[in-house]
């Protein structure tokens, strides 16, 4: 499958699996809200250029947006992780030449503990501004401080569930193939 | 100038971010403040097809409680029947009435429209119901929204076929209500804690609250009509910074199951709003 047909039907897949499955889990406690569906920006390739990549965040977050009835509140902390992601990404990338390497950021192309600094730090940063737009509107500064916290380890826990069950095999590509 | 347009090559993807950050933050900013049904109207149409779809399947599991609230509702109407009532014949003196239209007669005010529901949410703490009838089958603006155990919310937006309904488990909503037995009135809303219990406000310390109490909307709601139960009251709390208690509802609709609502057009609303937005004349 090609990269760009893997990654269209990935893009419905996270939409479908966030608007019709976990927003449908009937709710825990106030603070918890299970987000996973920003693991598709996650997920990109390599390859994207920045400025395709603030497009597709934008894109993503705005699609979901248009379930939630929310216009901009998904689409900027979407837009703000795809700003950021190539920067974590040179920071974080181990191996020399990773990304020419492998097709997209995964635990076999960045390495188990630079992968999870990847995704830790990407969901939080997610969190905190979604949370701070929603906060901004109503609430108070315990309720911001426990969503940020309570809701980014729900969605860590599921991006581990995640990664466990749909481990994505990844060839190793040389220039001289 | 070329240097302007050499910053602006160097830095294309930073401004691009902004661009869009702005982009998004002054539609969050403006749906909120406006609730214009630019965005709506393509979002609900799209989106109302595809929630369709999958109400189609979901619909199926909910069939036992949809028929229990049914089944509930219709004995509840079927006890409101006037043949249920007697009225013994000598309380009552015949009088011939000359007119041929009754002058007091009584003049319908509210227009009761069935919808399906055909999206619904109850985590998020701005929740929102989608229904599949729309400006073509009559739904407009601010219309109210009873489902059949109680009150659910209120019509934001319409489009053609589909409109959008702020729930009563939405951080900004506000419904008059009062208790049952005494009419006095405060106001029901949501903190955004529990999808099963609503919040009472603005009822005096003066007045006896017991749990257990009804609480019904008032007859000041312009869109509601009155008597329509909200829930019972839970938790009695006394507000320290003001006169007033804070009482958790234990709400009647249970939102999780909702699956037909009522739409309520209020037929004399746009002349009451009329009247109320001329600012009044003191002499």
């Amino acid at each position: 499958m090609s990269q760009l047909v893997k990654n269209i039907f990935r893009f419905a897949c996270f939409i479908m699996l966030q608007v019709f499955v976990l927003n449908q889990v009937p709710p825990l406690h106030q603070f918890i809200t299970p987000y996973l569906y920003f693991l598709f920006l996650l997920w990109l390739p390599f390859s994207t250029s920045r400025i395709a990549l603030l497009f597709i965040s934008f894109a993503f977050g705005f699609t979901l947006d248009y379930f939630m009835g929310t216009p901009g509140l998904h689409a900027a902390p979407c837009v703000l992780i795809g700003y950021l992601r190539p920067f974590l990404i040179n920071l974080l990338i181990s191996q020399e030449g990773a990304e020419l390497n492998y097709a997209e950021p995964s635990i076999k192309s960045l390495g188990l503990a630079p992968y999870s600094i990847y995704a830790l730090i990407l969901t939080f940063i997610h969190h905190f501004y979604l949370v701070l737009l929603e906060w901004l509107q109503f609430g108070n500064i315990v309720y911001f401080i426990g969503k940020v916290f309570t809701t980014s380890l729900v969605s860590l826990l599921l991006i581990f569930i995640t990664e466990m069950l749909f481990f994505r095999k990844q060839k190793f590509r040389t220039n001289t193939a | 100038m070329k240097n302007i347009f050499l910053f602006i090559r160097r830095y294309f993807t930073l401004l691009l971010f902004f661009i869009l950050q702005i982009v998004s933050l002054v539609f969050l900013v403006n749906y909120n403040l406006t609730q214009q049904a630019a965005y709506a109207n393509i979002a609900n149409e799209v989106i109302g097809r595809i929630n369709i779809q999958y109400n189609n399947i979901q619909s199926y599991f909910y069939l036992r409680e949809t028929n229990r609230q049914l089944a509930e509702e219709n004995a509840r109407l079927k006890n409101l029947l006037p043949s249920n009532f007697e009225t013994a014949d000598t309380a009552r003196v015949v009088r011939v009435d000359s007119l041929v239209k009754d002058t007091l007669g009584p003049q319908r005010k509210f227009v009761w429209l069935p919808a399906k529901v055909v999206n619904n949410t109850v985590t998020s703490q701005t929740n929102y119901l989608t229904l599949y009838r729309g400006s073509k089958q009559g739904i407009a603006k601010d219309m109210a929204v009873i489902g059949p155990n109680g009150v659910v919310g209120i019509v934001i937006d319409v489009n053609d076929n589909f409109s959008r309904v702020m729930s009563l488990l939405h951080r900004n909503s506000k419904v008059s209500a009062m208790l049952a037995k005494n009419n006095v009135t405060g106001s029901v809303g949501w903190d955004g804690k529990d999808p099963l219990y609503l919040t009472l406000q603005n009822i005096p310390r003066s007045i006896k609250v017991a749990k257990g109490d009804t609480v019904l909307t008032s007859n000041y709601s312009a869109n509601f009509p009155s008597h329509i139960i909200i829930g019972m009251v839970d938790v009695i709390a006394a507000d320290p910074s003001s006169n007033s208690y804070t009482i958790k509802v234990k709400a009647a609709t249970n939102f999780y199951s909702i699956q037909y609502v009522n739409v309520v057009k209020n037929s004399l609303w746009a002349e009451q709003k009329q009247l109320e937005a001329k600012p009044p004349k003191n002499q």
